[in-house]
């Protein structure tokens, strides 16, 4: 290549990177003036305070109620995760191993609840699994014990709401995983004498062992944020991070320590996606809400 | 062999009967809303007792949720003005980043859904606060912005991506200018990603609540938020209509989507 040649190629580069860098100045100037500087004051905000830098996250560790709502938040956040990893898994398997109109069947009810508003599928759950409500009186039809079981405003209600809203974000990692799974092996193994459940504990569920946890440290780390589902379905112990956060802010307007917790959790969650993002690829399907 | 294969398709058949109660699980909450809030009762029962439209003329005279069906999508509108042309100009330049610089950029967009809405609520609530826009509406749709922002730039970068760089690379060698080989072919390939974008960005914010709960004050209520304080307060069957309205809002946007993406 001439020389002459060469400098119009790089003049041209250095002109199509500007264009460029221009075209990302407005999306960037809103993410810095409306996202990344308010996070950034917030997060100050909750190491400034007259009676010292760290008073806030000293009272998080020194009211026990703080650390109990911490702990169920982690914990029903778990058990959540778990409960999904249970119950998404067969229907990933049968989207992934469905016809065509079988897989549109099972898309149109994952998309049909993902695009539900949050609200709308809480305020279903109060009115279905109410004392006097429908899935009650099913259980008294059955013979269960089912008047004297509390479905809602307690630790159940939580669970029902929670894994049903958060389903969408364990099945649709697990087939992706599973989708793109070579049947070969399922089917060298069960040839070579396996029986079907040892070939789907020793062969498949080894492959499919990074769709699991990348759904599992999605759905935990999303349930971890929620604030609908535990402050309509729970009971007052059923308490979430971000219920605390929210009394803070609109009931005590106490914002510094609202942001000392705030800083918690988003340190949790970028620590949780950095680990999911770095060992389970989950970069790809981190989306939502 | 046949007793394993036996037990293998009692296997296969226990997925599909699990698979398929999971799916009614799923789908329960939202076609529950429907009959609520059709019922006849001025309490909210299932299933419902009569038949009545009432709850959606109550729903639709009330001043209070009308101005929140206004709010709703006023602010939806407004995001949806902004955030599709400054996110489709973001996709158009991120693409020509590479190396380091093209990953942070991507991480730092994708951002807004990574963190917890709660805390971006909060963060939002904090800043806007002293500016006086608390409350209203301009300042709960730059909100929205930011939420609906990553939506735009993930539809239109897919559609980017599939884009054969040949084609404008032809357009050039045939004599067009940068801008008119962008113009000429870019844009209108585009368009649907563009399209599919600025709907997702309208959903985001039609859906949001958190953001809004924090922001809506008294002067941009919109319907999820109306619906938080109708649920709270009084559990009355016009929630049930309102979830109605909302949901095949969605439905229909969602929809469109699918014929824009389809074509």
């Amino acid at each position: 290549m001439t020389d002459v040649a060469a400098g119009s190629l790089r003049r041209r580069r250095s002109r199509s990177r500007r264009t460029a860098f221009l075209l990302v100045l407005p999306g960037a100037a809103v993410l810095a003036a409306l996202f990344l500087l308010p996070i950034a004051q917030l997060i100050a905000g909750s190491f400034s305070d007259h009676a010292g830098a760290l008073v806030h996250y000293r009272r998080i560790l020194a009211v026990p109620v703080y650390l109990l709502v911490l702990g169920r938040t982690v914990v029903i956040s778990a058990i959540t995760a778990a409960i999904c990893l249970v119950l998404g898994f067969p229907v990933a398997y049968r989207l992934v191993h469905a016809g065509p109109r079988g897989k549109a069947a099972i898309l149109l009810c994952v998309f049909l609840s993902f695009w539900t508003n949050l609200l709308i599928r809480a305020f279903s759950w109060m009115v279905l699994l109410n004392p006097n409500g429908i899935v009650s009186h099913l259980f008294g039809a059955m013979g269960m014990p089912g008047g004297s079981v509390k479905l809602v405003y307690n630790l159940t209600g939580v669970l029902i709401g929670q894994t049903q809203i958060l389903l969408p974000y364990m099945i649709l990692p697990l087939a992706a995983v599973m989708s793109r799974l070579d049947d070969a092996y399922v089917k060298a193994a069960r040839s070579l004498g396996a029986s079907p459940f040892r070939a789907f504990t020793a062969v498949y569920l080894p492959l499919v062992r990074t769709g699991t946890l990348a759904g599992c440290v999605l759905v935990f780390t999303l349930s971890l944020g929620s604030f609908v589902v535990p402050a309509l379905l729970g009971g007052p112990r059923d308490m979430f991070l971000a219920q605390l956060i929210e009394f803070n802010i609109n009931q005590t307007l106490n914002l510094g320590f609202a942001s000392a917790l705030s800083t918690v959790l988003l340190a949790t969650t970028l620590l949780l996606y950095w680990i999911g993002d770095h060992w389970f690829g989950l970069g790809q399907v981190w989306g939502g809400r | 062999m046949g007793r394993t294969l036996r037990r293998g398709r009692l296997g296969a058949f226990a997925v599909s009967a699990a698979a398929a109660v999971v799916c009614v699980y799923l789908l329960v909450p939202s076609v529950a809303v429907l009959p609520l809030s059709v019922t006849a009762t001025n309490f909210v029962v299932f299933p419902p007792h009569g038949f009545s439209t009432g709850w959606y003329q109550a729903l639709f005279t009330s001043q209070v949720w009308r101005n929140a069906l206004i709010s709703s999508f006023s602010v939806a509108s407004l995001t949806t003005l902004v955030a599709t042309p400054v996110g489709t100009m973001m996709a158009l330049g991120l693409a020509n980043f590479h190396g380091w610089l093209a990953r942070a950029s991507n991480f730092i967009v994708l951002l807004p859904i990574i963190v917890p809405t709660i805390v971006t609520a909060v963060a939002l609530y904090s800043a806007l606060a002293p500016l006086g826009l608390v409350g209203t509406i301009p300042g709960l749709a730059l909100a929205h912005t930011v939420l609906a922002l990553p939506f735009v730039v993930i539809n239109v970068s897919a559609v980017l991506a599939k884009l054969d760089p040949r084609m404008v690379q032809a357009a050039r060698s045939l004599g067009a200018r940068p801008l008119a080989a962008f113009r000429l072919v870019t844009l209108p390939n585009l368009l649907p990603g563009v399209a599919a974008g600025a709907l997702f960005a309208f959903l985001t914010s039609f859906d949001d609540f958190v953001v809004a709960l924090f922001l809506a004050g008294v002067g941009a209520v919109t319907l999820p938020v109306q619906m938080w304080s109708g649920i709270r307060f009084e559990i009355s069957p016009v929630v049930a209509a309102a979830s109605t309205v909302l949901l095949a809002t969605s439905c229909l946007l969602l929809a469109l989507q699918r014929l824009v993406r389809g074509r």
